[in-house]
């Protein structure tokens, strides 16, 4: 145990010492949590739009400001002119035109419905899809306020949607899982086999195989770290979230602990595995980096939904370990749910884990020879 | 130099495939011996330098290293060994110092003795200014004498060296050279191999292998004066020739 503690001391100056290694571990998270946050966004906020108000009455103009008021909106401009929404459009600073129609509150109070149009810049479909829905919430909200107001009899039903877990739709409730899944895959399963080549290219891993350190003890003084830091890495995320974008856990924090470790470990077992394969450190970088990273963000479900990939994709997904850890995260931190609801994806991570160390302890033997 | 065994080689056989790397090795060196194994490239030395210090597993054949028997006893085997090969040369990130406490602490030195000892062997070296220093920023030759007076830390039985002065200057192998007599005095007995002939001269007895085969063993007097060399390269370039022409 005495001969392990000197050892694992060791590979901690290694990353304490390597300003690039804690860069990666710390700086690379905190920048994803960051970019994803705030850049990668499918929810909308202060998107530009204008208004033609043909009908200046009191109801068009206090929809208006019922739309302008909301977080979602921000009006740039009144329009005179139908003429002006090609230009409007082409600034690209508007996402939608609200048109209002001659006469529009005296239409809305005779005939009980009266017309608005929304035309949206179609050459950012999801912009305009969240758009065009926001605004039929408001609008509908504003019909409501205005019946109740006049205590007209006819009350028209409208249908009310309702996201449940997230109901404003907002995009980091998505990516804080997507982040987790990818930072600890990258710190488990790269910097592990990284490491691992690294001494075997310098051949210091000869001199330990030589020592009396069993090879079993050697693989995890050099895994224990990582292990350690990546968990630091879990709560750094979580924290961040919490701090920067206000995110909950709902479910248990002990359970989603344990999950993480379970990947971690799976992680780090497909680290020992990949040193196994790979001569030296590059290789080692390149195999986990384009092997790892791409699907992990395209096929995780963290960015596409798994549902709706063709059925090769979907296939191809169930066999990287991230789409299940996002599920299983997502599950305890957005829903709340306990382990019975993730059982299923726990048994995977783990045979997964295990089919790894099995297939990296025969690599390791055959290599020894 | 004393007569005590300590490797014990007995029809030693090593097979990957049909492909055999030793055919039927015997031989046996002594405490505090000087023996240089030599050959020439893929006449089978790594093969068997892999056996005797416990990283490989023989197909066949008696092995006692240190005593100790290589199938049964592999982990006493690896305490009483210490091993240096051409590519280490110690953990480059780490000082001179943490170097040392990290292989006294593999090989089970207790942190007092190791600090103790460590002060002695700069002194011994006229290292002491370089404690503090990262391996990395210093040269070759130092980094090298470092890492043999490393792989003795722990004061084994016999100490393996492949090719240990690769890429040194002259110098410094000669310096290497010195340390590695006054090691032998203490009584560690020596396993090197080498492809710098005139090191083969240093050596209390050589052992020639060609093509998985021990051709022959002797102390270098004998052998030059039995192929009538006036050099052991010359008796090297005679007897281990027809490996290096297939």
């Amino acid at each position: 145990m005495k001969r392990l503690a000197g050892f694992i001391k060791k590979e901690f100056i290694h990353i304490f010492r390597d300003f690039r290694t804690l860069i990666f571990l710390f700086g690379i998270p905190a920048a994803q949590i960051l970019i994803f946050g705030f850049a990668v966004r499918t929810d909308i906020k202060n998107a530009g739009i204008a208004v033609l108000d043909k009908a200046k009455d009191e109801i068009s103009t206090g929809l208006i400001s019922k739309l302008e008021s909301s977080d979602f909106f921000i009006l740039k401009e009144n329009l005179m002119t139908d003429t002006r929404i090609d230009e409007v459009f082409k600034t690209g600073e508007i996402k939608a035109v609200f048109i209002f129609e001659s006469e529009f509150g005296k239409t809305l109070i005779n005939e009980g419905s009266a017309n608005i149009q929304i035309i949206a810049d179609g050459s950012e479909p999801n912009v305009a899809n969240l758009v065009t829905s926001y605004s039929r919430a408001i609008i509908s909200d504003y019909t409501m306020e205005l019946n109740r107001a006049e205590e007209t009899s006819a009350i028209p039903v409208e249908p009310e949607v309702k996201m449940y877990y997230n109901p404003n739709l907002e995009s980091q409730y998505m990516f804080v899982p997507g982040v987790i899944a990818i930072v600890l895959l990258l710190t488990c399963a790269m910097m592990t086999s990284v490491t691992i080549t690294r001494e075997e290219e310098f051949g210091t891993m000869e001199v330990l195989l030589v020592s009396p350190l069993k090879p079993i003890q050697v693989i995890l003084g050099k895994v224990m770290p990582y292990f350690l830091l990546s968990l630091i890495d879990v709560v750094f995320i979580l924290f961040l979230s919490w701090l920067v974008f206000d995110i909950p856990i709902r479910g248990s924090l002990i359970l989603l602990m344990l999950e993480s470790m379970l990947y971690i470990m799976m992680g780090l077992s497909l680290g020992i595995m990949i040193s196994t394969l790979a001569r030296t450190m590059q290789q080692a970088m390149f195999t986990s980096l384009l092997g790892l990273m791409l699907p992990a963000i395209v096929l995780s479900g963290f960015v596409f939904p798994v549902e709706s990939m063709p059925e090769i994709y979907n296939w191809l997904s169930s066999i990287i370990p991230p789409r299940w850890f996002v599920t299983i995260v997502k599950n305890i931190m957005v829903k709340g749910t306990d382990f019975s609801f993730v059982i299923k994806e726990t048994f995977i991570l783990l045979a997964m884990t295990l089919l790894f160390i099995t297939l990296s302890t025969t690599r390791f033997k055959k290599r020894l020879e | 130099m004393t007569d005590e065994k300590v490797i014990e080689v007995k029809d030693l056989v090593k097979k990957f495939g049909s492909f055999i790397a030793n055919d039927h090795l015997s031989f046996n060196v002594h405490r505090g011996e000087i023996f240089g194994f030599l050959g020439a490239n893929g006449a089978g030395k790594t093969t068997a330098i892999r056996i005797l210090s416990g990283l490989s597993k023989p197909s066949s054949g008696e092995v006692k290293v240190a005593g100790y028997d290589i199938y049964r006893h592999a982990e006493q085997v690896k305490r009483h060994i210490g091993y240096m090969c051409q590519k280490f040369s110690l953990y480059e990130d780490l000082t001179v110092a943490e170097n040392i406490m990290l292989y006294g602490g593999i090989y089970g030195m207790p942190g007092k003795e190791i600090k103790n000892k460590t002060g002695t062997l700069l002194e011994s070296l006229d290292f002491t200014g370089y404690r503090k220093r990262i391996i990395g920023d210093l040269p070759l030759g130092i980094r090298q004498k470092l890492a043999f007076a490393v792989a003795i830390f722990h004061k084994p039985d016999i100490v393996f060296l492949d090719e240990p002065t690769g890429g040194v200057d002259p110098i410094t192998r000669r310096q290497f050279w010195e340390m590695i007599y006054k090691a032998a005095d203490d009584g560690i007995t020596i396993f090197v191999t080498t492809h710098y002939m005139d090191e083969a001269e240093y050596c209390d007895r050589v052992s020639i292998m060609s093509e998985g085969k021990i051709i022959d063993i002797d102390s270098p007097a004998q052998l030059k004066k039995k192929y009538g060399s006036p050099s052991i390269q010359d008796v090297f370039v005679k007897i281990a020739r027809p490996a290096n022409n297939k």
